[in-house]
């Protein structure tokens, strides 16, 4: 059996549409889990034979209780594939469940494959400079994908499949959630921006990452990225915006570096960008090397003109 | 307070370079250093360690030349380490074991903890698959923590939310970068770091299990980027005119 889950509706839909291309090589069943309340038959509808509707006293999502419930599910020891979402939490239960499973498991796969009955995976290493192809020899293969990186079938209303009941107790452990704040959403999404202007610590203050909308205005999918430094030590823009190895990973057609240095961390999370564009006052700055064209110049100069310029060669 | 701080010698990945005709990362020759993050879990432990008073014992499973790497930690503050020389298979079904073997044998300990992920590899599964083995609570991706005597509060950032997970002892947490500034030892700390306690232990003695890894390494293929690198610094205007002229050229500016 090929199972997937997420605690997320939208990743499960994607990890869905991975798993069927899976159990169609390895001539196996799709099972989706729900754990929770939800609507199971959408799942059915996007491409699971069957789903397991996990009925839990547990109220969120707790990675302890969740992982025991993932390998109760699975003791049987006839599955062959656990496919869970890359987001924070799929990050803390894939590793958990494998632990328990005694199995090995691959963080963020860039692809997935049957290739002679093996399971194989790819996924990015040394903040993206080299690609590391693996092979499982342990069952089940646990491996998280991370968020877009499929998409989901199209919904298919004809489908028939199992509705599976289970009613799995597993014993809590001396951890809480104690507390869940929400985070006021900025509306920002940098990863799927077509062109984005990036601020880092060459900007002077937070007032002037207006310079960089600006320009990033004159753009149709426009979003403002920053480096680590600009939002983590600086919070001078909120998380959404954070680009590079620990923040998000873009691939728009335009990237335009304002004053960033290009160290590796950052460049990890612009690589599948078409075309950069970086702008520093320092003419040996890393960031060139990263880049298809480049200005020197101090930003506080170079902004305004190539913002008028880009107005002029538009209209 | 026993604390025990799990630490990873990694190759520094920005002197990473591609071999132009095997297309394979060259990591001959390479420095090698702690693992960052595992120097804020250091911190972290050392920070709680003044305020709830204990011991802090710094544990690396890997080359035997860690030792020296070791040191820095030891230096920052922590009082002793454990070192747990291992050449073999580094796929984390493998080293989690020996890792939570050596927790083991350490014997007390009410806190563990690891950094989020390592900076080479970037998986962020040896903190759960310990805490898996020893069937402990975990606390991932902490960007902060409030440690009391009886029990820890951790902070993270889950998609828009910050959720707040509190637990007894013994658990196990993993920190970001973000949660403090690692220090940087004096040079009287470094001296005085020779004089702590560094044990060796041997690797088989502390698994039962055989140490088959779950996972093959089949290739590591290099990601060039290829980029045009065509750099103007001349005359403002001039540079800013041609830009746009190539931006407009790509198609990029519509
Ligand atoms: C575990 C870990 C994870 C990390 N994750 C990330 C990540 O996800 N994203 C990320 O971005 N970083 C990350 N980093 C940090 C990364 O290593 C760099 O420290 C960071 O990217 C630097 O940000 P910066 O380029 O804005 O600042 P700096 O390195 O300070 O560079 C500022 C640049 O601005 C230029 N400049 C200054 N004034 C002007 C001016 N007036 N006009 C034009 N140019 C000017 C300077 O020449 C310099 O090149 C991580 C680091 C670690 C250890």
């Amino acid at each position: 059996m090929v199972l997937v889950y997420s605690e997320d509706k939208d990743i499960t839909l994607e990890l869905l549409s991975k798993g069927s291309e899976l159990t169609e090589s390895l001539d196996e069943e799709l099972s989706a889990v729900l754990i929770g309340e939800d609507d199971p038959d959408q799942y059915i509808r996007h491409g699971a034979d069957n789903v397991f509707v996990v009925k839990t006293d547990q109220e969120t999502f707790k990675a302890e209780e969740y992982s025991d419930i993932l390998v109760e599910l699975m003791k049987e020891g006839e599955d062959e594939v656990l496919l869970l979402g890359a987001d924070k939490n799929g990050q803390e239960l894939a590793p958990r469940v494998a632990s328990k499973l005694d199995t090995g498991c691959v963080s963020e796969c860039t692809a997935l494959y049957v290739e002679n009955e093996d399971i194989i995976t790819e996924r990015v290493i040394y903040s993206g400079k080299a690609l590391a192809v693996e092979r499982f020899d342990s069952k089940p293969a646990v491996v998280t994908v991370p968020p877009k990186l499929f998409d989901p079938l199209p919904e298919d209303e004809e489908r028939s499949g199992e509705l599976i009941e289970k009613e799995i107790e597993v014993s809590p452990y001396p951890s809480k959630i104690v507390d869940i704040k929400e985070k006021e959403s900025v509306g920002v999404d940098v990863e799927s921006a077509e062109t984005i202007v990036s601020c880092g610590r060459g900007f002077d203050n937070k007032e002037d990452i207006e310079i960089a909308q600006e320009l990033a205005n004159n753009f149709e999918g426009n979003a403002v990225g920053c480096s680590r430094p600009i939002s983590a030590d600086l919070n001078w823009l909120p998380e959404e915006h954070w680009i590079g190895l620990s923040g998000h990973k873009v691939k728009p057609r335009l990237y335009i570096a304002v004053g960033i240095s290009g160290q590796i961390q950052h460049i990890a999370g612009i690589r599948d960008s078409d075309i950069i564009l970086a702008i520093n006052k320092d003419e040996d700055a890393l960031i060139f090397e990263s880049a298809d064209y480049g200005i020197v110049g101090d930003l506080y100069e170079v902004l305004p003109k190539l913002i008028e310029a880009v107005k002029e060669k538009k209209t | 307070m026993e604390i025990i701080v799990c630490a990873k010698q990694i190759v520094d990945v920005s002197d990473i370079k591609i071999d132009d005709k095997t297309n394979e990362p060259i990591l001959k020759g390479v420095d090698d250093k702690i693992s960052d993050i595992d120097k804020n879990a250091v911190e972290e432990g050392i920070k709680i360690k003044d305020e709830l008073g204990g011991n802090l014992t710094v544990l690396l499973v890997g080359p035997s030349e860690a030792t020296e790497n070791i040191k820095e930690l030891l230096a920052m503050g922590a009082d002793r380490a454990v070192m747990v020389p291992w050449d073999g298979s580094s796929s984390y079904d493998v080293v989690s074991k020996i890792i939570a073997g050596a927790i083991e044998k350490i014997g007390d300990h009410d806190l563990i903890l690891c950094g989020e992920a390592s900076l080479d590899l970037f998986s962020g599964q040896t903190g759960p698959r310990i805490a898996a083995l020893l069937d402990l609570p975990q606390i991932t991706y902490a960007q902060s923590l409030d440690a009391e005597d009886e029990k820890i509060v951790g902070h993270k950032d889950v998609g828009g939310k910050v959720v707040s997970i509190e637990s007894t002892y013994p658990v196990l947490v993993t920190v970001t970068k973000e949660i403090n500034e690692p220090r940087l030892p004096s040079l009287m700390d470094i001296l005085g770091a020779s004089n702590k306690p560094m044990d060796v232990w041997d690797a088989e003695s502390l698994v039962s299990d055989d140490l088959q890894p779950g996972l093959e390494t089949v290739e590591i293929k290099g990601v060039p980027m290829e980029r045009k690198k065509i750099v103007f610094h001349d005359d403002l205007d001039e540079s800013i005119e041609k830009v746009v002229e190539k931006l407009a050229k790509e198609g990029v500016l519509g």
